[in-house]
């Protein structure tokens, strides 16, 4: 609730000029998942859960390194823009 | 085993929260493009340091093939992050999906190692993440295969269709409801993963393309839930405080997109614009247009003192931003002050546009937001419009008919000529005809976007020399 409050304070204040960027980056964020993933990886508690660990690990990292990646790139075209013109 | 490594535990937990303190920061410092980078950076470490401390986790004895996942992981990100811009609305549904299907996975893994022995709180979030997780799954490739073409982007609606759509989403709450009360209901727990993946389908089947920033704000929140829901499944204060921020910034965002349409949530999800295309295109005819030359077009524009853009979608299908940035560039030599009106919605997910002129050097400074912009048309010379349609339509002011009214847009009609670059007359993705292109100081400049604008550029340098 506390962090759903928090980010809504934040995010409210992020100008529309970044939205793009700023969904990349949650979703990069969101790949934080990937820690459940990995429990269940390494516990091998069932060969169902490991199999389905796996494949969860795999397709929350490729959102995690495609997420940032994709999120500065982004912004370093926004950096390269000259804020000073006439 | 365990008491052994309690102190793991208490670094993991510090770890944690470190990783939510950077992950809260990170998004603070995306309030400007200043900081920005700075917020990446902190959303980096904070990941790496997550990723570090769970495997610190005391139950894990298997860390080959968490590698191997890994680098698989990476093998397949490294690609999607090196995407063309204009694809990117496309990778962000996909990776909404991906995001889901992860969320998915865990949610059943956990549901079969602890059933039947699952408390009723428990069930009903873990319930709520694996209903959301497996809609947001199928729905975001639905939205991803609409962005990318691959699937028609018109709105396919059927009658019933809202009724069917509702019905399947009860039937979901309902089987949750009994695995709440009954958890040792294992084979119950399919048809709650199926239920849900059918409905993610059918509910993206109505929404057209120019829905698309609302609902993948509305998807990038699904997954956002979902994956607080895990948290609490797993009792993670670091993965309730990630989903949370994700889920409320697909909120605010979904939020602020219905508002940029005049339409609220509902609307978006279950009146696909379908029903009012015919009566909308039957009024079209009999109106005539005036249409001009890229050389007429370039005189004009070099005539003026202030030109604001407005660019839309179009311009992102013919990839012509690099051109307008030419465009700008010849224009702001003459002495020409050149701006960019961005409405909300304009492209398919909020902030396309953005990202697009800002792909192609165009400072960040000149693009304008709609309400920031607004007030300066009639002082403007030209307004040029390069593949935009609804958000300029005035009839969204004027016609209390019109499908659009009420609609916020950019008021392109006020400034003192228009010009409107489009491929031919066809109205626009909504069906809904633009009285804006029969007024009498609008010019229409049929082409594709990128030559034409090429064309105009040509022009304009041309003049120079002659």
């Amino acid at each position: 609730m506390l962090a759903a409050f928090i980010g809504f304070e934040v995010i409210r204040r992020i100008s529309p000029l970044l939205h793009t960027p700023l969904m990349s980056l949650t979703n990069a964020l969101d790949a934080i998942a990937v820690v459940g993933a990995i429990v269940l990886v390494g516990e091998h508690k069932s060969t169902l859960s490991f199999v389905l660990g796996v494949l969860a690990v795999i397709a929350a990292t490729s959102n995690v390194v495609g997420g940032f990646l994709i999120t500065d790139r982004m912004l370093k075209m926004f950096k390269t823009s000259r804020p000073t013109k006439p | 085993m365990t008491t052994d490594f309690a102190g793991n535990q208490t670094i993991i937990e510090i770890v944690y929260f470190i990783a939510s303190v950077l992950f809260v920061l990170s998004l603070k410092w995306m309030n400007t493009p200043r900081t920005a980078r700075r917020g990446i950076r902190a959303g980096e470490i904070g990941m790496v340091l997550a990723i570090a401390g769970t495997l610190l986790h005391h139950g894990i004895i298997d860390y080959k093939w968490i590698a191997i996942a890994l680098v698989l992981g990476t093998g397949i990100g490294i690609p999607l992050g090196l995407v063309q811009m204009t694809a990117v609305p496309q990778r962000t549904a996909l990776s909404h999906a991906f995001g889901a299907f992860c969320v998915t996975l865990v949610g059943t893994a956990e549901f079969y190692l602890r059933s039947p022995d699952v408390p009723r709180f428990m069930m009903a979030v873990l319930s709520m993440e694996v209903i959301l997780g497996s809609l947001t799954f199928t729905g975001s490739l639905m939205a991803a295969g609409k962005l990318q073409e691959v699937l028609p982007q018109r709105p396919i609606t059927y009658k019933g269709q809202n009724f069917v759509n509702l019905s399947l989403l009860a039937i979901a709450v309902a089987v949750a409801a009994y695995l709440v009360v009954h958890p040792g209901a294992r084979q119950l727990f399919p048809v709650m993963i199926a239920v849900p993946l059918i409905f993610g389908v059918l509910m993206i089947v109505p929404i057209g393309g120019a829905d698309m920033p609302t609902v993948i704000s509305l998807l990038n929140s699904y997954a956002g839930l979902s994956a607080a829901a895990m948290g609490f499944v797993l009792e993670s204060k670091l993965l309730i405080i990630a989903g949370a921020l994700d889920g409320s910034s697909g909120f605010i965002l979904s939020v602020i997109m219905s508002k940029a349409m005049n339409r609220s949530f509902t609307n978006v999800m279950f009146g696909a614009f379908g029903q009012v295309q015919a009566s909308a295109a039957a009024g079209a005819e009999e109106k005539t247009v005036r249409s001009a030359s890229a050389e007429e077009a370039a005189g004009i524009l070099a005539a003026a003192n202030k030109v604001v853009v407005v660019p839309g979608y179009g311009m992102a299908v013919a990839q012509a931003q690099h051109k307008v940035r030419e465009l700008y560039d010849a224009l702001t030599k003459r002495g020409v002050d050149v701006r960019f009106a961005i409405h909300p919605v304009a492209g398919r997910m909020p902030g396309h546009m953005n990202v697009l002129l800002a792909e192609a050097d165009i400072p960040y400074d000149r693009l304008m937001e709609m309400d920031d912009i607004n007030g300066d048309f009639p002082q403007t010379d030209v307004a040029l419009v390069i593949g935009a349609n609804d958000v300029t339509n005035p009839a969204a002011r004027t016609d209390t008919s019109s499908p659009i009214y009420g609609m916020p847009i950019l008021d392109v009609d006020k400034a003192r000529t228009v010009m409107v670059i489009k491929r031919s007359m066809n109205p626009g993705f909504a069906g809904i005809d633009n009285p804006l292109y029969y007024l009498d100081k609008t010019l229409m400049l049929f082409g594709d976007a990128k030559s034409f604008v090429n064309n105009i550029v040509h022009e304009l340098a041309g003049n120079a020399h002659g």
